[in-house]
């Protein structure tokens, strides 16, 4: 949901990262976390269990500027990937604005992935979304595994709609940064047909 | 603008605060507020200099959505009002016009009677806000002056890529 307050001047956009489980939706937050100027972030909220698994979401808020004179702030969560939360999964993409999957790229996690990528389109529609339309970006994570899938591999059994693409390592930041500006920038560019 | 959208004009936003302030006033509440029901905070207003408002509201609509799926998961339609008792501070908990959620926050200043009957008249003055929103979001009249259509469907490529290279 876009919320635009013409009183306060601001843009507030959503962002969801989605995956399957441990495939690195929460480092991608914490790299961001750890690498955005402090005076444009605020504090990451981690709804974590005792094992650092994601138990509901974690959430951090980042102001990216102003753009047109209205501040662009963008609120970015995670689901937790874990199958037993599905429940909560769907709810937390209530009044999303663009989605990130982050696949695991270990050949062992593929099925997953897939897996996920149904749930997603399935959680979608439970909330009145069109998996079709909404902004959507893909990242492959873990490129740095040794038994990481090749790309072009994943991108035939991933890329579904031809949505723009990122390699990425999340533990070291390669390719996270590309991830949300892109994601970002399709949130800011669905303003323009509203 | 999908329905999924919320556009606020200082009009509606001045009512909004108003309500609020005399809500906060009235129900002798250190901090009242109003978050979307996806977690973007509308408004505030009392004492926020201790708190960091954006976690506040973005646990509050998580912790409101878990709470609507218990719900439906025991064949109720949602549970209008939630109540948090700590040691010092409580939080009071409801939902206007099914799509935001009022937060009153108040300690033993207040008592939870005052404060749910001050809510009751809050939330009728709220939701005749958010009514006049939805009716004018459905005639497509969000601006006397049709401001939104100009002003974000001017945004560029260069706009957008300004915002990502300072």
């Amino acid at each position: 949901m876009t919320f635009i307050n013409y009183s306060q001047r601001e843009i507030n956009c959503k962002i969801v990262y989605y995956g399957p489980g441990l495939g690195g939706k929460t480092t991608n937050l914490q790299f961001i976390y750890d690498h955005a100027a402090a005076a444009s972030k605020g504090k990451l909220v981690s709804l974590a269990t005792e094992t650092e698994r994601t138990l509901f979401f974690d959430f951090l808020p980042l102001d990216f500027g102003e753009i047109r004179g209205f501040r662009a702030r963008f609120h970015l969560y995670t689901v937790p990937g874990q199958d037993i939360y599905d429940a909560s999964r769907a709810l937390i993409l209530r009044g999303v604005d663009g989605v990130v999957f982050v696949a695991d790229s270990q050949e062992a996690r593929m099925d997953a992935n897939v897996e996920s990528l149904r749930n997603l389109d399935k959680n979608l529609r439970e909330q009145g979304y069109d998996f079709a339309t909404i902004p959507y970006v893909l990242q492959f994570n873990k490129r740095d595994l040794p038994t990481a899938v090749p790309l072009r591999e994943m991108h035939r059994l991933l890329n579904i709609r031809g949505e723009p693409t990122f390699a990425a390592t999340a533990t070291t930041g390669f390719g996270v940064f590309e991830t949300l500006k892109e994601s970002a920038r399709q949130a800011l560019s669905e303003l323009r047909k509203k | 603008m999908s329905s999924h959208d919320l556009v606020l004009y200082d009009e509606d936003f001045q009512k909004i605060r108003q309500t609020l302030q005399r809500l906060l006033l009235d129900a002798n509440a250190n901090l009242v507020f109003l978050v979307d029901k996806s977690g973007q905070q509308i408004a505030a207003v009392g004492d926020m200099k201790s708190l960091d408002a954006t976690s506040l509201a973005s646990l509050t609509a998580g912790n409101v959505a878990a709470t609507d799926g218990l719900a439906r998961l025991i064949g109720e339609k949602e549970f209008s009002v939630l109540f948090h008792e700590g040691e010092k501070d409580n939080l009071h908990i409801s939902i206007v016009a099914r799509r935001v959620i009022l937060v009153v926050l108040f300690d033993n200043r207040a008592s939870l009677g005052l404060v749910r009957l001050r809510v009751r008249r809050a939330t009728a003055e709220l939701e005749t806000v958010f009514e006049e929103i939805a009716r004018k979001h459905e005639s497509g009249r969000l601006s006397p002056a049709g401001v939104l259509e100009t002003r974000f469907s001017e945004i560029t490529d260069e706009d957008i890529d300004r915002l990502f290279s300072e």
